[in-house]
């Protein structure tokens, strides 16, 4: 049984380590530069949105005129 | 601009989507690191397909039962915009997929002969092409009843092929893209982590917002132009 226990609290650090191992973007996220990213993706994201509501409007004219 | 709310829905869980899928925590994958948060946007490009194309083939049997010209054209229209979502899918899973799916030892060209034998690939590009061939179909007819009438019966079967190419036949084989044999990672309770979920679902709803609102504009457009020709 404590040989069990040994092996299983080994293999669990052994993973956890390896979780550890795996490179993510964390210096970007340490100095802020992700926010970048977003002002980047929201900028264009609402770039196409203004698009469709100028689109939706426009369209909504032309039914009234009609 | 008509009955925005929902408009303005989709717009919200889009920037909640941008925001919060570059900032929660998820899982450390070796194999995947940060890219694992393209799930809110590779895969809701075929969530949102498989929602609009529903749309259309609902839309099409609307059509047979009522003739109405108005039921064609927006069956037409969210077919249209259910494949460029399609398309963007494929595009973004290739550029994905270079990062992830190829042999380090080989270069990304050299790696195409296993990738090109995936399932899901196969299976995603012969419902893709189905519909493209619906697109020529319909705008091959002149004659306006015989087109709408021959494109919804169309619609229908092409819906009907969507079944064995994406849900069923890559779900049955193994692949190196999630969700074959071994289950769907995105749905699976215990697979994805709870933070993803809160993300995902959302961003499912915002994209397909989105798309439906492209397709009630071209709708519009097109009725508009209609009325144009018959004045």
């Amino acid at each position: 049984m404590k040989k069990l226990i040994s092996i299983f609290t080994l293999l669990l650090l052994t993973f956890f380590a390896n979780a550890q191992d795996v490179s993510m973007a964390d210096t970007m996220k340490e100095n802020g530069k992700i926010y970048v990213v977003i002002a980047v993706i929201l900028t264009i994201l609402a770039g196409f949105v203004l698009y469709l509501i100028r689109l939706d409007r426009k369209i909504s004219k032309l039914e009234k005129n009609k | 601009m008509r009955r925005s709310w929902w408009k303005i829905l989709g717009v919200l869980l889009l920037v909640y989507t941008f925001i919060a899928g570059l900032l929660i925590e998820v899982p450390r994958n070796p194999q995947l690191q940060e890219t694992i948060r393209n799930l809110f946007f590779h895969v809701c490009m075929w969530f949102g397909m498989m929602i609009l194309f529903i749309v259309s083939f609902v839309r099409a049997i609307m059509y047979l039962r009522t003739n109405k010209p108005i039921h064609d054209i927006a069956s037409r229209q969210y077919a249209g915009v259910g494949i460029l979502f399609g398309v963007l899918g494929y595009l973004t899973g290739a550029i994905w997929m270079s990062y992830t799916w190829i042999d380090s030892n080989k270069s990304v060209f050299n790696s195409f002969d296993t990738i090109a034998r995936e399932p899901k690939l196969i299976g995603a590009a012969i419902a893709l092409l189905v519909y493209a061939a619906y697109l020529v179909l319909r705008d091959s007819i002149q004659d306006i009843d015989k087109r709408a009438r021959i494109s919804a019966v169309y619609n229908i079967f092409a819906f009907a092929m969507l079944f064995p190419s994406i849900w069923i036949i890559p779900r049955l084989l193994d692949s190196l893209h999630p969700g074959g044999s071994e289950g769907n990672p995105a749905l699976d309770p215990g697979s994805a982590s709870a933070n993803m979920r809160l993300v995902f679902y959302p961003a499912i709803a915002g994209w397909t917002l989105i798309g439906v609102w492209i397709a009630t504009l071209k709708i519009r457009m097109k009725m508009l132009y209609e009325q144009k020709l018959s004045q």
